[in-house]
């Protein structure tokens, strides 16, 4: 074999369309979707506004300025609340901490619910019983019910509020993606590398888990518009941020009573919880669309090659 | 069983007669992707006259599916009929109502798809679906109990209330593929459709339903168009024959003339991959895949991968040229004419070289998945450095064997020993020696690659445990093995979705060789691929065992690819071992009638012109 000598050094590989993110060439078919950009746009203006919100409120939003539900005026645009603070300051300044919340809460949620799916399906055995029982006992209380269990039992203390929802996504999550997984570890691939004697956990983390990106995406942008609202739904109950600090979740319920009197004060906060939710909801329903597309069965693959529609799309 | 088929030959109407009356007349077709896309097929005509088979074949790809639905004035999602006539008995399907052509479709014009088993309804008796097409079109048949048994009759199912009332479940896959016959046949179709219909069955059932096929056809004076990409099945079927490339018709004639002399280039390289049950040949297939629509370029489509080619074959489109009596789509089909048919050349089998102690052997393996046993009493030696081949239709237990051997399947019984040494079940209970000593190339390779990896990263994956290489080195040897099955070192970086079925199982082949091991177990691995491919691959592994002195076993369902590559077979049957022996003596003069049945039931490309069918009608 002389012609092993002519192969260039792999280090340099030849120029080929290499894609090594192809999350991130998802992400772009999305964002060209109107669905998705939609979704994106509502989401990240919301976010931005929630971001920017605490340095442009134009006041204190916990100083008392005038009177209890005062209709909107050029003083205050939004009216005041029942305490008599600037609505406008605090729906600025009330959404912060509520989004940093449902992210973290949505991060532990898929890591937990991931691991657990991902185990699941692949060892099988004990390990699967063992897990899914445990996922069955936890989907038996509804989610709210859930966290709300924790946090009284315990205490509003932010970090077990986040922990109490990530830990309600997770049985969830860990369905979805031990289904998922029980298809890709019947596939050839993980049956070659296990020839090998690659380990389990390599396994799963080399072979199986860069191929269920797609479910992990969905999963993620749903568990994110379920986390936002548990949030907003157990400020509105009174567990989370303490008076007086402003929470969407928590103006609400406050000010219900003033409906009548000054309905900005309630609108505004269920507006921008409603065009968030909306948002990320969208645009994950435009990443699942998309993903069935390019996620293709191999099978599939094999079909569309066949027609070269892929090429002409 | 109990009824016998009708004597159908006699049934028939004079041949020259029924040759006059020309039943479909297709031409011009032209298929689109989209509205306005590319073409996907263009330019297809032909005609059919009542009682003959056409043949549609074509490598995956090429368009033949298209074309078979869009007889029936159909276009798959996505596509649509852009142009063209399909006339059958003068009416042309393409200018019908949607209504119209309902009424057409199932009485006048009929389908029989690939998969039997898909197409009927899991939920209703046999009986049931039958008497839905005769209900849906009234008028087409007075008494429809009267029909029902008639029609299955003609396709050799026995018509008892019995068999009518059974669910598809309970049929065998001959049986289903004969019930969607019936059911095709049953309005009295005056064109019928098949879209592979034997492709899933094994060799014998297949020759059942295509005579079954063939007597209805010129009995009833049906005209069918058949489409395969079984190149032997459709020379011992049809009178004339279609080969398709790209969405063109490259090709088209008389069976008993295209087949031993194809003048087009890419009839001849596909004539050339076709592995002979006979003759121990090298096989040559086609380098290079099909063009996709949309990138078909000017020039002739298969200029790229053509021996023939000439500067003016890549600047402009060759116009089909009449010769020896059909239309041959190459501007030099009369040089090719006026060569000489080129004869494949032989193979030489050399004698097992290494000794049974080196390699694997097996005594008295037994295998299950906990109920009845899939294996018994599998008993034989794979010398090092000699191919062994294992033989058997579907079900016969040739999967499980391979997965015993390489540890996939742990719960067996038996003695496996491996180079002397006694061989565990199950990978966890293997030394890492013997694991990298026996590699395994899986079926499909469209399932066998990691889509989210790169070439470099599958090839080089199994080094990391079996060597003590470093990362650079691992990815040196990993390109120099992809030069071995003829891949550059481009291929280092790609994905897996980017790369032809070929290019995949050349790919998995080259994971199986990195780390060099004694003996590889193929299992069915060009069964998934076109035959050019497979004739690339098979010729591909015969060299690669010569050269790194492996052991191999290579299973396979079709007789004729153990010829060239192997040194001894197997055959299997339910299970167990029916014959085995060196590969001369089982395919020359085997003993054991279940082999001998399954030779003769292999269909034969029929190259001396004898068994072209019919003569065609012109």
């Amino acid at each position: 074999m002389t012609a092993a000598a002519h192969v260039p050094p792999a280090a340099r590989p030849a120029p080929a369309p290499v894609r090594r993110h192809q999350w991130l060439a998802t992400l772009r078919t999305v964002v060209r979707t109107p669905r998705g950009a939609i979704g994106l746009g509502l989401a990240l203006s919301v976010t931005l506004l929630a971001a920017i919100g605490p340095a442009i409120a134009p006041r204190s939003p916990t100083a008392l300025l005038t009177v209890p539900f005062a209709k909107p005026s050029s003083q205050f645009p939004l009216g005041s609340d029942f305490l008599g603070r600037d609505v406008l300051s605090r729906v600025l300044a009330g959404g912060w901490v509520l989004l940093v919340m449902a992210v973290a809460a949505t991060a532990l949620g898929i890591i937990v619910g991931a691991a657990a799916g991902i185990s699941a399906a692949y060892l099988r055995g004990w390990t699967d019983s063992f897990i899914m029982r445990t996922v069955d006992v936890i989907l038996a209380f509804p989610q709210l019910v859930f966290a709300l269990l924790l946090v009284s039992v315990i205490g509003p203390k932010l970090w077990l509020i986040v922990l109490a929802v990530g830990l309600s996504h997770a049985p969830q999550v860990a369905r979805v993606l031990r289904s998922a997984t029980l298809e890709i570890s019947e596939r050839d691939y993980v049956k070659a590398v296990e020839l090998q004697g690659m380990r389990p956990p390599k396994v799963m983390r080399q072979e199986i888990l860069p191929n269920l990106i797609s479910p992990l995406m969905v999963e993620t942008g749903l568990r994110l518009t379920y986390s936002i609202v548990i949030m907003a739904g157990l400020a509105f109950l009174g567990f989370g941020q303490q008076p007086p600090a402003a929470n969407w979740g928590s103006m609400i319920n406050e000010n219900r009573i003033g409906l009548t009197l000054n309905p900005w004060a309630v609108i505004a906060p269920a507006l921008l919880i409603a065009l968030l939710t909306i948002g990320t909801n969208t645009f994950t329903d435009a990443v699942a669309r998309v993903t069935i597309g390019v996620d293709r069965r191999p099978e599939e693959a094999a079909l569309v090659d066949d027609l070269g529609l892929q090429e002409v799309k | 069983m109990t009824s016998d088929p009708p004597p159908l030959a006699e049934t028939a109407g004079d041949s020259s007669a029924r040759c006059d009356t020309v039943r479909l007349d297709v031409q011009n077709l032209v298929v689109r992707l989209g509205d306005s896309g590319p073409d996907v097929v263009s330019e297809i005509s032909f005609a059919v006259p009542a009682g003959e088979v056409l043949g549609l074949v074509g490598e995956s790809g090429s368009g033949k599916t298209t074309v078979a639905l869009a007889l029936l004035g159909h276009a798959r999602r996505g596509l649509s009929i852009a142009g063209g006539q399909v006339r059958l008995d003068g009416l042309d399907l393409l200018r019908l109502s949607p209504g119209d052509l309902r009424e057409v479709r199932g009485a006048r014009v009929a389908y029989v798809p690939q998969d039997p088993s898909a197409a009927l309804n899991p939920t209703r008796r046999v009986g049931a679906q039958l008497t839905e097409a005769l209900r849906v079109h009234p008028g087409t048949v007075d008494d429809i109990a009267g029909r029902v048994q008639e029609v299955l009759g003609e396709v050799s199912l026995d018509a008892s209330p019995a068999m009518l009332r059974r669910y598809p479940h309970q049929l065998s896959g001959g049986q289903q593929q004969r019930v969607a016959l019936a059911m095709a046949f049953c309005c009295r179709p005056s064109l019928i459709v098949l879209d592979e219909p034997t492709t899933g069955l094994d060799v014998s059932t297949q020759r059942h339903v295509l005579d079954t096929v063939r007597s209805l056809c010129s009995s009833y004076g049906v005209a069918a168009v058949y489409v395969s990409h079984d190149l032997a099945v459709v020379g011992g079927l049809v009178a004339q024959v279609a080969v398709m490339y790209a969405g063109r018709i490259a090709e088209i004639g008389a069976t008993n003339k295209v087949f031993p002399y194809p003048l087009h280039p890419y009839t001849r390289g596909l004539l050339g991959a076709v592995p002979s049950v006979d003759r121990a040949e090298v096989l040559t297939g086609i380098e290079g895949q099909p063009p996709r629509p949309g990138r078909r370029g000017r020039g002739c489509s298969f200029a790229p991968r053509c021996g023939y080619v000439l500067e003016a074959c890549r600047s402009q489109a060759p116009e089909p040229v009449l010769i020896d009596g059909r239309a041959v789509r190459c501007v030099r089909a009369a040089d090719i004419q006026a060569a000489a048919t080129a004869r494949r050349e032989a193979v030489v089998t050399s004698p097992a070289a290494g000794t049974p102690a080196a390699g694997l052997s097996l005594r008295d393996l037994a295998a299950g998945y906990g109920g009845p046993s899939v294996l018994s009493g599998i008993q034989f030696d794979v010398p090092a450095e000699s191919c062994v081949a294992v033989v058997g239709e579907s079900g016969s237990g040739k999967t499980t064997l391979a997965r015993c051997i390489v540890g996939l399947h742990a719960s067996w019984t038996g003695d496996m020993t491996f180079q002397g040494v006694s061989l565990p079940g199950g990978v966890p209970r293997r030394s890492r020696e013997q694991l990298k000593g026996i590699q395994y190339v899986f079926q499909n390779p469209y399932t066998s690659l990691n889509p989210r990896k790169t070439v470099g990263q599958i090839v080089a994956q199994p080094l990391e445990r079996f060597t003590g290489l470093a990362f650079r080195e691992r990815v040196e040897r990993a390109a120099r093995v992809l030069q071995d099955v003829s891949l550059g070192p481009d291929f280092l970086s790609r994905y897996p979705d980017q790369l032809s079925g070929g290019e995949r199982q050349r790919v998995a082949i080259a994971r199986a060789l990195v780390v060099e091991p004694e003996l590889l177990v193929c299992d069915e691995v060009t069964s998934a691929l076109d035959v050019s491919v497979q004739a690339v691959i098979v010729e591909l592994l015969r060299r690669l065992q010569r050269e790194h002195h492996l052991g191999m076993i290579f299973i396979t369902h079709n007789l004729a690819l153990v010829r060239s590559i192997a040194q001894s077979v197997i055959v299997l049957r339910d299970g167990t071992m029916v014959e085995s022996g060196p590969v001369g003596q089982i395919l020359e003069s085997p003993k054991d009638p279940y082999t001998i049945q399954l030779l003769q039931d292999v269909p034969r490309l029929a190259t001396d012109g004898d068994r072209g069918g019919d003569e065609p009608c012109r």
